[in-house]
């Protein structure tokens, strides 16, 4: 349920705006209620999907979460901003349903990027070796521009593309690439709801975005 | 001539790119980061491309609640505030 594991104190504070909402919810004021709704829900069934891969799962684990914030409401103290709050009783609650299913290994304090296989931004052989004699480790070949990118883009096939591929990521990559970069969240806020340190979420954030931008290369290629 | 012990390499710089872009390299990596740019073509595309790859990340669409989990959660807020 909900804090079940400590919010990071760095983390941003509660605002203005998250103290009118949680004042207004414990006044059983449904306008409130429909507000963070709108703004939050989709993004918490598309952050639950990280860990069910089933879409109706996802959407219960969302459902789970708001009951969560209804009967954790009063215990909101402000320390975090209510948007950190309610993604840690997402992410408890989708984790714990995980578990159910299968296993899952959430950050822990001695998660080492350092002990993962070494994965290069870029496949080695797009480089010249190291014994070239003027250009070592230089591209043998530029990448080519993505032109025509943005016609490109507006197709649907290329979003569905995108999101096959982050699913194919590894499960903390997933989970960083989807709130920094799809999500919006800041390097802060990622680190507070995920546990983990900044460098290790850059370290998360680079294999990632290296993975994706590899794998559009090779899509805009082959089309 | 250039210290070939200050110049970046191709292969190193696709490695700083997102500390490049998070604003966390030290002042003279960054120096190093950019004099390569400079004179590379190859990456200058490489650093355009990651942020293009970030821009469409960001551009996955934004979807509605759908209407019947609004109907349930209004429903389940109804309840709690009765409780
Ligand atoms: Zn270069």
């Amino acid at each position: 349920m909900a804090g079940s594991a400590p919010l990071d104190p760095s983390s941003p504070a509660a605002s203005e705006d998250d103290r009118r909402l949680v004042e207004a919810l414990r006044a059983g004021d449904e306008g409130a209620f429909t507000e963070l709704l709108e703004r939050y829900h989709t993004a918490l069934v598309r952050l639950a999907m990280i860990y069910v891969a089933d879409r109706a799962v996802a959407e219960e684990v969302a459902q789970e979460t708001w009951l969560g914030v209804l009967q954790g409401i009063d215990r909101f103290e402000g320390r975090a901003s209510l948007k950190t709050w309610i993604f840690h009783i997402l992410l408890n609650c989708a984790r714990t349903r995980r578990h159910r299913e299968a296993r899952s290994i959430p950050f822990s304090a001695f998660w080492n990027p350092a002990s993962e296989p070494d994965e290069p931004a870029v496949e080695p052989e797009r480089f010249l070796p190291g014994d070239h004699p003027t250009w070592p480790h230089h591209w043998n070949a530029f990448p080519e521009p993505w032109s025509g990118l943005e016609d490109r883009l507006v197709a649907r096939e290329t979003y569905t593309y995108i999101r096959q591929v982050i699913e194919a990521l590894p499960l903390h990559q997933r989970e960083v690439i989807t709130l920094r970069d799809i999500e919006g969240w800041t390097p802060s806020e990622v680190c507070a709801a995920l546990g983990v340190s900044e460098a290790n979420q850059r370290v998360l954030l680079h294999r990632a975005r290296s993975r994706v931008r590899r794998a559009l290369e090779q899509y805009l290629r082959e089309q | 001539m250039m210290d070939d012990e200050q110049e970046l390499t191709c292969q190193e710089l696709v490695e700083l790119v997102t500390e490049y872009l998070e604003g966390t390299l030290s002042p003279e990596d960054r120096v190093r980061f950019e004099a390569h740019l400079v004179t590379c073509p190859g990456c200058r595309t490489y650093l355009e491309q990651m942020r293009q790859t970030i821009e469409l990340l960001g551009r996955i669409t934004e979807e509605m609640i759908p209407e019947r989990a609004k109907a349930e959660l209004l429903h389940a807020f109804r309840t709690w505030k009765r409780g």
